[in-house]
């Protein structure tokens, strides 16, 4: 075997130092330290205009928008749409559609209220059967549009009627209240402000050793490892974005369960999409499903495992959500696909496929959740907010479209 | 073959039409040049074709056949190219279809443009529905239709969907949909290469009865036995030149064989010999039969590449070998029979997943289509099918990747910015060597190579040249496809000659020569 070039202890300069020779201009945004600062920039429109809206609701509402009370309850709703995107944005980054997660929403509270109420079990079991069910309606859908060559659009619309009916059918049209504490603690209770903290530690702890680890292994490929300003940047940012966002709850009543359900699952997405295999398999995919397959990637195994995640992730989704509103309704979660569809696309993800991020998703999630709550706040009408979220939608698309076509040019 | 007398009556009788003392002929190309970034493909290119005359152009892939048809169709706009066309004696300056669709010039691609869902008469007058304020007048439609079936003394019904025809027989209405237009000059691009033999002959019935009736027809293609069977003259176009023009009557099938390949073979390959070791892929019997087409591709193919070999496989388009290659990687969409020993041990690839674990990649010959994720990194795509061994457990990590690529990122000498530019807007040869380097970086022992320069400028084919020698020299086996015959010959150690799904040829590097070759990919009797 030829010399392995992967084990290949060269001391090669690094990308950035190399490429300073080019042009300026066209290599800024394609060093690698460049790379976070693009994909936070590509986030940047978004963000500007979270941050928009936020101080528009402020000014509306004189203020109640950005109490810390309201600041709580809006990053709690985000919760459900949140974990949803999450999910959703790997099935859409693979060119597939998923339109049944509020119906699996709704049936997965419901087999767990139902768990509860019927069989008289307590929360462990109750969870377990809820996701379950999720996993299984996911695998079957994901089967049905890997295996059986159906479109995933046609599968989870069927998926969309078939699992409303399943739930309207297992809760005879019945609204059951939910009578475990503990379960509606998931939904409804808050992490002390102790225990915040702790956390908080815990995450900067985090943090500082895994950019110590990657700056090691630069070192160790013969890359040049980060100067002291990339070191501190890459600390910094992080470490007090955390501290802002755990004092700004803890300002309240602590950090709410939902909140750090997202959190893990936001970060365990992000992590999965960015560093492993298989999130590269999904981009890959998305991207040019023929060179995929023809690189030895299997396309079917790969949509599959998406659709299982997904459907998972819906019935985490869906217990929050019951266990948020305190009871299981037959109509809970409808549309709820819709917002998880929008947040995903205006965070950047593209419906052709092959790109899209769990971090622009769970911002899309934000920003959709703080239109519906600043509305809410100023007593708009629904149909009003219906008009107005419908025309940012597709506005910030057409902007993007619109922005990529000039970058082409 | 009824045509010929007929001819000069028909020709006369349209010259008798136009009042001019001398007849100017039907169409007539003077000087045609066009360049394209990197590579001149037609350089004084002239040619005349007479109403009723079935008019050849034969030459190598890559001789300007298609560029020049695509000026004459208005595919290639005026003034993209020199010289000049004119029809009827009439100087033509086409700016678009459209334009030449007007002056009586059609065109049949080799890629048929009828639309699979509707009828044949929708399709003869596809965007030119007969009728009213937008309202369709159907029995319009379907009688003209069938009129112009008729006309071709071809027997469909116009109401049939095209789906559910032979491919043969869409490419007649194809004609007629050119017919429809009033069309005189009748431009065929290799018409056959998709057809079996009796459509073919069908085919020909159409072309000659419209021969008969003075149309003017073009006949592009590289299928010698045809060309000779119905052409009245041939003219050879060799790397972007006429050769010349001659009536079918003065000349022989190796007579135009040697004019087609006549040239040196450029100072471009690498002219150290290799020395070969010992056999690392053994191929017996192998068949594959399409799922869809249903057609055998490749049919009882044997043979076997050797350590620091390149295995140059000749042949015309269609002849089976990319689908020989797909079949080899476990990418071929039907069955695949045979047996396949890696270092003598049989293997099962029924994925190319099992071909890459037994050290086989495979480089496509549509970068764009199967080879590269476009809206990805050179990082992205060159780790792609190297991932498990650039990672760790089921994690990846940035750095290691970057330390695993830079080497080859250097050594290839793709030019590109950096690492993570996008590979998207790259030129075709930087694409090219991504696509190389992703399959280096799987430690391959076999190579499969299917037209590695398709579509590459000069610089870059000869940087791939002197990588794929480099290559071979360090161990690796090699089997390159290629339509180049100069590059086939110039790179390979062996060559191996495709038709029809079957080899029908092997050459060691002294007898290969381009008559030779070429004698045996056309099916033409060759006298050595």
């Amino acid at each position: 075997m030829p010399s392995d070039p992967a084990v290949s202890q060269r001391t090669e300069a690094d990308i950035s130092t190399q490429s300073a020779e080019l042009p300026s201009a066209t290599v800024a945004k394609q060093l690698p330290h460049g790379r976070l600062l693009g994909r936070i920039l590509r986030s940047y429109g978004l963000l500007t205009a979270l941050v928009a809206v936020w101080i528009i609701f402020a000014f509306a509402t004189a203020g109640i928008f950005l109490t810390a009370r309201n600041f709580s309850n809006l990053i709690r709703q985000t919760a459900v749409i949140g974990i949803l995107s999450v999910g959703m944005v790997m099935v859409i980054i693979t060119a597939e559609i998923d339109l049944s997660v509020g119906s699996l929403v709704g049936l997965t509270g419901m087999t767990a209220v139902l768990v509860q109420t019927m069989w008289h079990r307590g929360l462990f079991l109750s969870v377990l059967l809820g996701i379950c069910v999720g996993l299984a309606a996911g695998a079957l859908q994901g089967w049905l549009t890997a295996w059986g060559k159906i479109p995933s659009f046609i599968v989870t619309l069927g998926g969309l009627l078939a699992w409303r009916g399943a739930t309207q059918g297992i809760s005879g049209g019945n609204t059951y209240p939910i009578e475990v504490d503990s379960f509606k603690a998931i939904g409804q209770s808050y992490l002390g402000s102790t225990a915040g903290v702790i956390l908080a530690a815990i995450a900067i702890a985090a943090v500082i050793v895994s950019v110590i680890f990657r700056n090691r292994a630069r070192r160790q490929h013969g890359l040049l490892p980060w100067g002291w300003a990339g070191l501190a940047l890459r600390i910094v940012v992080p470490c007090l974005l955390i501290v802002i966002f755990v004092a700004a709850l803890n300002a309240y009543a602590g950090i709410p369960i939902p909140v750090l359900i997202l959190a893990g699952i936001g970060l365990g997405g992000e992590f999965l999409t960015q560093q492993t295999r298989f999130g590269r398999h999904l981009y890959a995919i998305g991207g040019n499903a023929e060179a995929a397959r023809l690189s030895g990637i299997g396309l079917r195994t790969n949509v599959l495992v998406a659709f299982c995640i997904l459907g998972a992730l819906s019935a985490v989704a869906g217990m929050i959500y019951a266990a948020r509103v305190g009871s299981a309704g037959p109509d809970a979660g409808t549309l709820l696909e819709l917002d998880a569809i929008a947040a995903c696309v205006i965070g950047g993800a593209s419906l052709m496929g092959g790109r899209g991020t769990v971090f622009g998703a769970c911002l899309g999630a934000l920003f959709m959740v703080s239109l519906d709550n600043g509305m809410s706040l100023k007593d708009i009408p629904d149909f009003v907010q219906n008009i107005v979220k419908g025309g940012i939608l597709v506005a910030a698309v057409g902007l993007d479209m619109f922005g990529r076509r000039r970058g082409e040019k | 073959m009824a045509g010929k007398p007929g001819v000069g009556q028909q020709s006369l009788g349209f010259r008798a039409m136009s009042k001019t003392a001398v007849a100017a002929p039907l169409l007539s190309m003077n000087n045609i040049g066009k360049a394209f970034p990197g590579v001149r493909a037609l350089d004084g290119v002239t040619l005349d074709v007479q109403g009723g005359e079935i008019h050849a152009i034969v030459g190598e892939n890559g001789a300007g056949k298609s560029t020049l048809m695509k000026i004459l169709s208005g595919v290639y706009p005026y003034p993209e190219y020199d010289g000049e066309v004119r029809i009827d004696g009439a100087l033509k300056q086409f700016k678009s279809v459209r334009d030449s669709e007007n002056a009586g010039v059609a065109i049949v691609f080799q890629e048929l443009s009828l639309v699979p869902e509707l009828t044949v008469g929708e399709n003869i007058f596809l965007g030119r529905e007969p009728g009213h304020f937008g309202c369709l007048n159907w029995n319009r439609l379907y009688s003209e239709a069938a009129e112009i079936l008729r006309g071709l003394k071809f027997d469909l019904d116009a109401r049939t969907q095209i789906s559910s025809v032979g491919t043969g027989q869409q490419q007649i209405v194809e004609i007629a949909k050119a017919l429809s237009k009033n069309a005189r000059i009748l431009i065929l691009d290799e018409p056959t290469a998709a057809l079996t033999n009796r459509e073919s002959e069908m085919l020909f019935a159409v072309l000659e009865h419209l021969r008969d009736k003075g149309i003017g027809i073009i006949y592009v293609s590289h299928r010698l036995d045809e060309v000779f069977r119905l052409s009245d003259r041939i003219t050879v176009l060799r790397d972007g030149r006429s050769i010349g023009t001659t009536p079918r009557a003065g000349v022989d099938q190796n007579d135009v064989i040697s004019r087609m390949v006549g040239r040196e073979i450029a100072q471009m390959f690498p002219p150290a010999r290799r020395t070969s070791g010992k056999v690392v892929l053994e191929v017996k019997h192998l068949t594959a039969v399409g799922h869809k087409s249903g057609a055998t591709n490749v049919f009882d193919v044997s043979f076997s590449v050797h350590r620091g070999e390149v295995l140059g496989i000749a042949g015309l388009m269609g002849a089976g070998r990319t689908e020989m290659l797909a079949a080899l990687f476990g990418a071929f969409s039907g069955t695949v029979n045979g047996e396949i020993a890696v270092d003598g041990h049989a293997v099962k690839i029924s994925r190319p997943a099992d071909a890459m674990e037994h050290g086989i990649g495979l480089v496509t010959e549509d970068r764009k289509r199967s080879g590269l994720i476009l809206n990805q990194t050179i990082l992205f795509n060159m780790t792609l099918a190297a991932l498990p061994r650039i990672s760790e457990w089921f994690t990846t990590e940035e750095s290691r990747e970057i330390a695993a690529s830079r080497p080859l990122f250097d050594s290839l000498q793709i030019k590109a910015a950096s690492l993570f530019t996008g590979v998207g807007t790259l030129s075709g040869g930087t694409q090219q060597k991504i696509v190389l380097a992703k399959w280096l970086l799987t430690s391959p022992r076999v190579l499969l190579l299917d037209e590695p320069t398709r579509g590459i400028d000069i610089g870059a084919k000869q940087e791939i040249y002197s990588t794929i020698d480099r290559l071979a020299k360090s161990g690796l086996a090699i089997v390159m496809v290629s339509s180049e015959l100069p590059e086939v010959l110039g790179l390979s150690d062996r060559v191996l000659v495709m038709r029809e799904g079957r080899i029908c040829g092997e050459f060691s590097t002294d007898q290969a020569t381009p008559e030779a070759v070429m004698a045996c990919a056309t099916g033409a009797v060759h006298h050595a």
